[in-house]
This record gives structure tokens, sequence and C-alpha cells, in this order.
């Protein structure tokens, strides 16, 4: 018993860092302001848009996500490895660069419009609700695939090849065993895509028209900027607590628990989704997400790379300090979220405080740390410190998503034979937890890297006005009519952070001794 | 575990320590500011070479930074504050007059204020591409009247300044018509972005066929890019005034230093040089001051402009027209 509380402690750190994080600097922003202010008006009506729009994207991106994620799996050809990848590459795109791109593609000058009017067609608009929404799918359907496409993965395959003796029709595979793997992974990815799109900003303000696609996280930033109401801004960013916590309980409630059914590592069966109408359905299935995914990004390529060169020599000195703040965010995400994830499927307190940062506003994080650092030391001397934590916590409920499903598979199938082999300690993470988690595990470094990449100084209560990372160098450059130079920007940030991520990705790969 | 603490910790001890006899001089500015692009470095090697000082400027929100560190703030002067903030500036009492003669400002608006100076100048307009926009509004009215097909992009008065000074601009022309102005104009609206920058790139790529910014946005692209499709439409209802403002603190611990400080704003070495640094009219303008494209520029024959007790007065229910407005 004591050694099981031990092993607890790690994860138990984290858990206390996170809620220091998240309820600790909302809690010192209530504490300046003076209690909790009353709502008005037109932050219910945000609320509620924002409480709709994030509960569609995340149903819409995992309903779309299942046929694409069961095509890649089924399917082999050339190439299938980088499409993987590539199709990853939107959830990680910095936010001006993906709105740019998607305007390029669906906007009034955009190709979808230039030939539905060469056609006599009339315009359709990606400015509205719909647009928001579609740009959240835009961002989260790589999400959801690729936590789909682990789900299938990790089915043994001496089960599909058992479906298959038995003559099983695709019903019923779905039936027997996809139906309850997606019962298991469905939840977690809905609930992070509605968490995602619950704290959006930039997207739903440029793409939704107007007003009316006012989210909770833009009411927030009202409250502090327009109005200098701190109380309301603490309230708010009470409210969003609340919802996000809300929604893991409805997500943990509807999440199959895992059963035992380790494999022997066999590759994937052969032959699945034999004939024509199956065939059929994949490759449109990829078709589709290829073209909606990868079309907007090749835009913003096309439009970026001849300008490369005529970038300044300081963009290229933030360029190195983007990419340390990435590295340090990365292992700090990791050793934070490793013990979080071996604990969830066990304790599901672990669960919820990895999840605990998605509910966070950006801007009362930053002002509550600085309150709270404030009385001890001069913020700006904090400003990269503050980042990588700010960053790690930022990435770790991704980290946690994605490590959550295979780490209690892990243990489910492996914890009585460690447990009869005397497995503990460092030994069993070296050679048990950390192989069979090597492909997750690199997944997850990879989204972390690329979030601290992304990341737009969330910080800026402590920046010092030196230090300047390619995101900020991208928004300063907009800022000051370099709009070509910018899309060079926006190219080489996106590049460098797909890069990245590609890289993490298939360390993770490699290390996998499956 | 441990490998991440290091990297902190070697963050820390790799930031340079400036251990230099000068006097420091710190002041806050907006993030744009401290760019290459931006003010920031000119004015610091302006100041720095008559100063015998290190200027240094910290980077970020200037007003919601000195709230949240009231009297003891690092700061000895702020720049590039607004005039929709100045009320609440004015009002923590942490700023001292700045002691300049406000007479010899080049302003198109009379500027009494002892406390905030404006270094720099501009009108809200909607920009065009003249070889893309054949008929372009004469007129505030005529621009309400456009076609709907006609697109603009505009910023959100809840996060962008020029986004607010739209709302005053508006209600400055239509007064109690703003209402039935905004009814009009919203159709018209593609979409609102949350700062200048996005609604300006929508602008450059052709998704829109006008865009909020300012009069003097034309001057860039004539004199840094050679181009002059870009124009301002300039309206006879007039056009919103925008200044940027400088003041210096109560709490300065170097006070010589910091009054000599905003002795420099409106010196001709500061004021020569905003013209390009920062894309707007310098505060005070002569002979020389604006380079060629500059001075050509057309100039609305009024300007409108609220003082800061009345633009309080009215932020909040022209924003509550304006939400009305795109309710439906």
């Amino acid at each position: 018993m004591a050694r099981g509380l031990r092993q607890l402690i790690p994860a138990a750190l984290s858990a206390a860092l996170l809620a220091a994080l998240v309820l600790g600097t909302l809690g010192a922003v209530t504490i300046r302001a003076g209690g909790f202010g009353a709502l008005r008006g037109p932050d219910l009506s945000a609320l509620w848009f924002t409480v709709w729009q994030a509960a569609l994207s995340a149903a819409l991106s995992c309903a779309l996500a299942v046929p694409v994620a069961r095509a890649l799996y089924r399917r082999r050809f050339m190439g299938r490895g980088l499409l993987i990848s590539l199709l990853g590459a939107p959830f990680i795109l910095p936010t001006i660069a993906a709105v740019m791109g998607l305007i390029a593609v669906f906007g009034r000058r955009g190709f979808v419009n230039e030939a539905l009017g060469a056609v006599g067609l009339p315009e359709v608009t990606i400015y509205g609700a719909h647009g928001v929404i579609a740009a959240h799918v835009f961002f989260n359907l790589p999400l959801a695939t690729r936590m789909l496409l682990h789900g299938w993965q990790a089915i043994p395959s001496e089960r599909f090849r058992l479906a298959q003796s038995l003559g099983f029709g695709p019903a019923q595979m779905l039936r027997h065993l996809e139906g309850p793997m997606l019962r298991r992974v469905l939840p977690g990815a809905a609930l992070a895509i509605f968490l995602v799109c619950l704290t959006s900003f930039a997207i739903a303000l440029t793409l939704g028209g107007g007003p009316r696609a006012t989210t909770v996280e833009l009411a927030i930033y009202q409250a502090f900027r327009f109005d200098f109401d701190m109380s309301r801004a603490a309230s708010l960013a009470l409210v969003q607590v609340g919802l996000c916590l809300g929604a893991l309980v409805v997500s943990l409630l509807v999440t199959l628990p895992s059963s035992s059914e380790a494999g022997l590592d066999r590759p994937p069966v052969a032959g699945l989704g034999a004939g024509l109408v199956l065939r059929a359905q994949d490759t449109l299935a990829i078709a589709a997400a290829s073209a909606f995914l990868l079309i907007p990004i090749a835009t913003i390529l096309m439009r970026g790379i001849p300008t490369l060169g005529a970038l300044p020599g300081s963009v290229w000195s933030a360029v190195g300090t983007s990419l340390w703040i990435a590295g340090g965010s990365t292992l700090l995400t990791l050793a934070l979220a490793l013990p979080l994830a071996l604990a969830a499927p066990r304790h599901r307190w672990a669960e919820a405080a990895a999840m605990l940062p998605l509910t966070a506003s950006a801007l009362v994080m930053g002002t509550g740390l600085f309150l709270i650092a404030r009385p001890f030391v001069n913020p700006t001397s904090l400003a990269l410190p503050v980042t990588l934590i700010a960053n790690a916590a930022l990435s770790l409920p991704f980290a946690v998503r994605i490590l959550i499903p295979e780490a209690r598979q892990l243990q489910a199938d492996y914890d009585r034979l460690a447990a009869s082999l005397g497995l503990t300690g460092v030994a069993r993470l070296r050679l048990l937890t950390l192989p069979r988690l090597a492909r997750p595990l690199g997944f997850a470094a990879g989204l972390s890297a690329a979030f601290s990449m992304g990341d737009l100084g969330v910080i800026t209560l402590f920046s010092d006005g030196e230090t300047q990372t390619l995101p900020l160098a991208l928004f300063q450059l907009m800022g000051s009519y370099r709009l070509d130079q910018a899309a060079g920007a926006a190219t080489l940030l996106m590049v460098l952070t797909f890069a990245l991520f590609w890289a993490c990705d298939r360390i993770g790969h490699h290390a996998d001794p499956r | 575990m441990r490998k991440p603490l290091m990297l902190a910790g070697l963050v820390i001890a790799a930031t340079p320590v400036v251990a230099e006899d000068k006097p420091q001089l710190t002041v806050y500015a907006p993030d744009y500011f401290t760019s290459e692009w931006g003010p920031g470095p000119k004015i610091e090697e302006g100041f720095e070479a008559i100063c015998n000082c290190d200027l240094k400027f910290v980077a970020g929100d200037v007003l919601p930074r000195l709230l949240l560190e009231g009297e003891r703030t690092e700061a000895d002067a702020v720049i590039g504050l607004n005039t929709d903030v100045t009320a609440r500036a004015r009002a923590t009492g942490m700023f001292a007059p700045h002691g300049q003669d406000t007479s010899a400002l080049s302003l198109p608006i009379a500027w009494e204020d002892d406390t905030f100076l404006p270094f720099n100048w501009g009108e809200t307009a909607f920009i065009y591409d003249k070889t893309k926009l054949e008929n372009p509004p004469a007129s505030f009215e005529d621009l309400l009247n456009a076609s709907d097909d006609l697109k603009i992009a505009i910023q959100d008065p809840r996060s962008s300044i020029s986004g607010l000074a739209l709302l005053l601009w508006v209600k400055g022309v239509y007064g109690d018509q703003a209402p039935e102005a905004w009814a009009k104009l919203a159709p018209k609206v593609l979409t609102v972005t949350p700062g200048w920058s996005e609604s300006y790139g929508l602008f450059t790529d052709g998704e829109v066929d006008m865009v909020l910014s300012y009069t003097t946005s034309p001057a860039y692209h004539i004199i840094a890019e050679e181009d002059d499709t870009k124009v301002a439409a300039i309206f006879p209802e007039g056009h919103y005034f925008m200044t940027e403002l400088v003041a210096q603190l109560k709490t300065t611990d170097t006070p010589e230093l910091t009054q000599s400080f905003m002795d420099y704003i409106l010196s001709d070495g500061f004021q020569s040089m905003i013209a390009t640094a920062n894309w707007s009219y310098p505060a005070v303008i002569k002979e020389g001051f604006l380079p060629e494209g500059f001075a050509a520029l057309p100039r609305p024959a009024k300007t409108i402009f609220y003082t800061e007790d009345e633009a309080e007065a009215l932020r909040q229910p022209a924003l509550d027209e304006w939400l009305a407005a795109f309710a439906n």
C-alpha cells in the first residue's frame, strides 16, 4: 500500500502544479478584484454561442474522423505514413496562418468561389457561425483522426483475424470490435475538441462575421481591456472552468472502461474492408479529408515560400528563441504528463487535473501569475520560465489525452505479468512503460513542441520587450503593414512547426518495438 | 523531471545582467513599438545619444500592467496610450504633468491636456484600391447607401482601438441616428476582426473592397512599396481623430531624466522621424518632417473628436447600439 502511494507522488505533484496554475491564478485575480462581478446580458449570449458552436464542432469533427481514420487503418498505399503525418498539420497550425489559408480557399476571392462563379453558381460565404464551425473542424478533425487511428491500431490484429475467419461483415465488425473501441476513444476526443473550441478567440472573431460570434474568451478580454472590470472577468473565467468540468464529467460517464485484450503485436491483417463499395468509401474519405485539410496549407506555402529570402535577420533569431522554448516546453510537458497518464486509469482525479489547463483563460492565467509573482520578483526576469511553464501546461491536456487510452491498455494487458515478475520502478519504466508508450509519447511530444512554437506570447505581462519569438515577429510584421513578409514568416513558422512535430512523431514510431 | 528545471535555471543564468553606471529610464510601450519595424529602436537611439542614460522599453499591455502594479511600478514614463484610456489612467492619480508647451502642436484639434502629451496623430478612414473599386463612396452617406455587394472589414471595438474609434466616428457623424446608420452598414461588413492587422490583411488579399484603417495608410504603400493604388476615401462629414500619447509617472526615481525624456518628445529629432517610423503624422509638423508621398496625402476638411469625458460617456451606449445592429 505504501509503495502504491509513493508511486502516486509524481502524479500528485503534477496535479498540484496544474491546479495552482489554473485555480490559483483565478483565485489571485478574484482576490485582487475583490470578488466576483455580475454578468451582463451580452455575456450570456456569448456563453450560449460558445457552448453550441463548441458542441457542434466537436460532434462534426468526431463524426467525420471515423470514416477517415478507418480508411487510413484499412488501406495500405504509397506515402501513407507521410499522408498521416501531413493530415495532422492543421491542428498545429498557428491560428493566423490557418485563417489565411482557409480564406484563400473558401473566401470571396478563393478557389471555391472562383470555380462556382465560373459555372454560374452563387457565391458561398465562409463568414458566419458556419465558418467558425468549419474552421474548428479544419483544426480538430486531424486530432480526432489521429486519436481514432491510434485506437484502431490498439485493437489486437488477432481479433480482426478471428472476425475474418468467422465471416464477420462490416456491420458485425463495427458492433463487436470497432464499436467498443470508439466508445473508449471518442468521448475523450470529443471532450478535448469541445474544450479547444470553448476557449477559441481569434478564429471565432475573424470568421464569425460579427459580434454574434462572441465567445466567452472574448468576453473575458473585453471585461479586462475594454471595461477594466476584473471582477466580471473573474466570474466569466469561473463560468468557463465550470463548463469545462461539466463536460469532463459527462465524457467520463459515457466512456467505456477498458477490457483486457492483449495481443501478440502482429501486423494489421491484410484484406480488411475488401470489396468495391468499401474500397470506394475509403478512397472517398481519404481524398475528401486530404483536399479539405491540405489545400489551404498548400496555398499558404505557395504564397509564403517566394518571400522567405526577403525575411529580415531578426526573424531568424526569433526562430532560434522559438525552437529553444519549444524544446524546453516539450520536455516539461512529457515530465508532467506521463505520471498523470499512468495514474489516470485508476484515479480519475489525475485525468481531471490534466484537463484543467484547457479550462483556463490565458489572459486570467497570465494576470494571476503576474499578481502572484510581483511581490517577490520583477516579473520580466521570469519571462522565459513562465513562458515554458505556461506552454507546457497548455499542451499537457492533449499529451495526457493521447497517452491515457494506451496507458490504460498497457495496465490492463501487462499489470499482472509485471507484478508476477516483480517489475517495478525505473526498470518497469524503462523495459515496459516507455517502449509500449513510445508511439503516443512521440505524438504527444510532437504536439507539445508544435503548440509551443505557435504560442503567441501567452504571457504578455511578463514580456521584457527584447525576447522575440517567431509568432510575435509575425504579428509585428503584420502590424506594420509588412504583410508579404508576414506571409513568409507564417510559412516559416508552419514549416518549422510541422518539422518538429514530424520529427517527434517519427522518433516515437521508431522507438516502438512493435 | 530534472532536465526542464535545469534548462529553466540556465535561462535565468543566461539573462545578461547589465551593470552599467548609466541611469536607466524605463518606459512602458505597446507590443508593436519595440520591434525593428516600430518606432521604439529609433527613439531609443535618438534619446540615448543625448541623455547619457540607458532607455529601456518594456513592451506589453501598458495600462493593464500599470493598474496591476499601482504605485510600486518601475515605469518612469509610458508611451503609446490612446485617448480611449486616458480617463481611466488619469483617475489613478499616478501621472505627473508633462510640462510642455502644447501650443507648439500641429494637430487638427485643440489640445490642452497638461498630463498626456500627443506624439503622433492620424484619422480613421476607409482605404480602397483605386484600380479595383471603380466608384468609391464619396461620403459616409454614400457608403451607407452603397450596394450590399460592397464588402468592408472593420475591427471589433471591444478588442481594438481603431474599432472603438469607428463607433465614435459614426456617433460623431450620425448622433442619435447612429443605430440606423449601423443597420445600413452592417450588411456590408464582411467580417469583424480582433485587431487592425487581420482586417488589413483581408484588404491586401483582395478579400474586401474597403478596410477601416487610417488616412495615413496610403503613405506606407507609396513610400515603402512605390504603390499608389491604395487610397483613403475622404468623407465631407469628417474623420475621427486618433493620437498616441506619452506621460510621466509621479513615482519615477529619476525625475530629471524622465522630464528630459518628455522634453525630447516634441523635439525635432523625435518628431522628424515619426512619419516613416510610425506611418502617422508627427505631433509637430515642420518643414521637411513629412516625406513627399506623405505631404501629398489628401486631408479631410473636418476632424471629429470627443473629449475624454464625452467619449467615456458615449462608449457603452455606442457599443450597445453596435451590438444591436449585428444581432439579427
